[in-house]
């Protein structure tokens, strides 16, 4: 069967805005937590096919955006060694950080190397054992599993020149933070499904309990994101603040054990910087002290969050938080564009900023 | 609304979950085991040590090289189903 055909099918996704236009009676604000549910959003525009009483938040689940530009300016001190050969995901090639980017430290001599896995900088660390192999191993629980799978392998295989630079972003305290904040307009959550897909949806309750927030676990596709804002607002319509799985497809309730296994055994939750949002306590992964020799902070120091500072006009943080748009940003489409980006949420394809310039950015010009 | 726009093609982003088709199967070692998978005619080696059960011609959903979930099939259908009853509710609602 071809679920990508069957999930953007306009025929599902009309019965869906047709019953979510029969409930609706008043006004909700609902956030996606998910840089890619974003995406799908705006790709699709549906947001605009949404009735006017429902406003959908941006969330900061762009893994991209939220890497500390401290923890980068580190990645770029670190790649610029010689001995050492520094693999990232591609996408946080052009993120810049207090200074310069990963791709100018390349075009500078910087043995910078792209990878889709990362086993392919455990595989490069193995070929390669006179260099120093660093992964840059950032991300949401939906490549925490990849990440730890990395670092579990090179212990296994005692890799002395393999190491990683961590920066992992847990995705239930950030929503507990954005709910604890004086001004959150949001009303109801859609979970990111992969997240979920991962780690179960246990997290879930307690958060739904607490702030009396629905949260519907939803998934990527059109028909996925429309199922989860139908679900989340009849439960606003009628009251209820429960959690609900609308993308079972994926997520079981008790997530993926024997990604769980191995990323329990490689990390433990700790406090962590958000770039835009600051610290927000226990909301990310660090490596077990097991795995220090595989820390690239025990190689080469700690990262120092004090020293790093965001250019002014980028508002990033009001994106992240869903408080502001991007084309309300003075230099959105402006100083700021995917060539020459300002801010992280210009660069990453989930970023709210690279989706409002993909998409949106032509209605917005001289606004 | 008659046609959503074309996906992509060759989108390997990092965070973006895809699905994809498994059609080759690697590696005893569990820690090791690897397998062809299938993105729409872009075919990628893909890490299967977190979907042990996962067999020939499944669909899993891949990120950064690691298939996360087995797609379930059934409830795959199931969303369908629910959305027929759903539309023939709207019908009834609307008096068609
Ligand atoms: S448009 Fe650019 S400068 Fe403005 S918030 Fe987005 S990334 Fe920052």
């Amino acid at each position: 069967m071809n679920h990508l055909k069957q999930f953007r099918d306009p025929d599902a996704a009309q019965t869906l805005l047709a019953a979510i236009r029969r409930i609706v009676t008043r006004p909700h604000a609902v956030m996606e937590i998910c840089g890619g549910q974003t995406h799908a959003i705006l790709k699709y525009g549906l947001d605009r096919l949404l009735p006017d009483e429902i406003t959908l938040i941006h969330g900061p689940g762009c893994p991209v955006c939220v890497t500390p530009a401290s923890v980068l300016d580190k990645a770029h001190e670190i790649a610029a060694r010689p001995e050492v050969i520094f693999c990232s995901f591609g996408d946080m090639l052009r993120v810049p950080g207090t200074h310069t980017d990963l791709f100018s430290v390349k075009a500078n001599g910087g043995d910078v190397r792209v990878v889709y896995s990362p086993l392919d900088a455990v595989k490069i660390a193995r070929e390669n054992p006179s260099r120093e192999v660093i992964f840059f191993a950032i991300g949401f629980e939906t490549t925490a599993p990849a990440n730890a799978m990395a670092a579990y392998q090179a212990r296994r295989e005692k890799l002395p020149n393999f190491s990683m630079l961590v920066s992992h972003m847990r995705v239930p305290p950030a929503m507990e933070a954005l709910l604890a904040s004086p001004d959150c307009r949001v009303q109801g959550f859609l979970a990111a499904g992969h997240v979920c897909a991962v780690m179960g949806t246990e997290e879930y309750p307690p958060i739904a309990d607490r702030f009396h927030v629905p949260i519907v676990v939803t998934g990527f596709e059109p028909v996925d994101v429309l199922q989860g804002v139908y679900q989340c607002v009849k439960q606003l319509e009628e009251g209820r603040a429960e959690v609900e799985n609308a993308y079972a497809r994926v997520v079981r309730r008790g997530g993926n054990p024997a990604a769980l296994r191995i990323l329990s055994d490689v990390f433990e939750p700790s406090d962590q910087f958000w770039r835009g949002l600051g610290l927000i306590p226990a909301s990310g992964f660090r490596l077990r002290d097991e795995y220090a020799e595989y820390n690239a902070e025990t190689k080469f120091g700690a990262v120092d969050h004090a020293s790093s500072a965001e250019p002014d006009e980028c508002i990033s943080g009001l994106i992240l938080q869903g408080a502001r748009e991007p084309h309300q940003c003075s230099a959105f489409a402006k100083s700021c564009t995917p060539e020459h980006p300002l801010g992280a949420p210009m660069v990453s394809s989930e970023g709210a900023c690279a989706a409002y310039y993909r998409y949106r950015r032509l209605e917005h010009a001289g606004r | 609304m008659a046609n959503w726009p074309s996906p992509r093609a060759g989108v390997f982003s990092m965070c973006l979950g895809i699905p994809g088709k498994i059609v080759s199967i690697q590696n005893a070692d569990p820690v090791y085991r690897t397998g062809e998978v299938d993105f729409q005619g872009a075919v990628k080696q893909i890490s299967l040590a977190y979907v042990p059960d996962a067999k020939m011609g499944d669909y899993v959903i891949v990120h950064a090289g690691f298939a996360l979930n087995v797609i379930d099939e059934d409830e795959a259908r199931q969303v369908f189903e629910d959305l027929k009853a759903l539309g023939e509710l709207e019908d009834a609602a609307n008096g068609v």
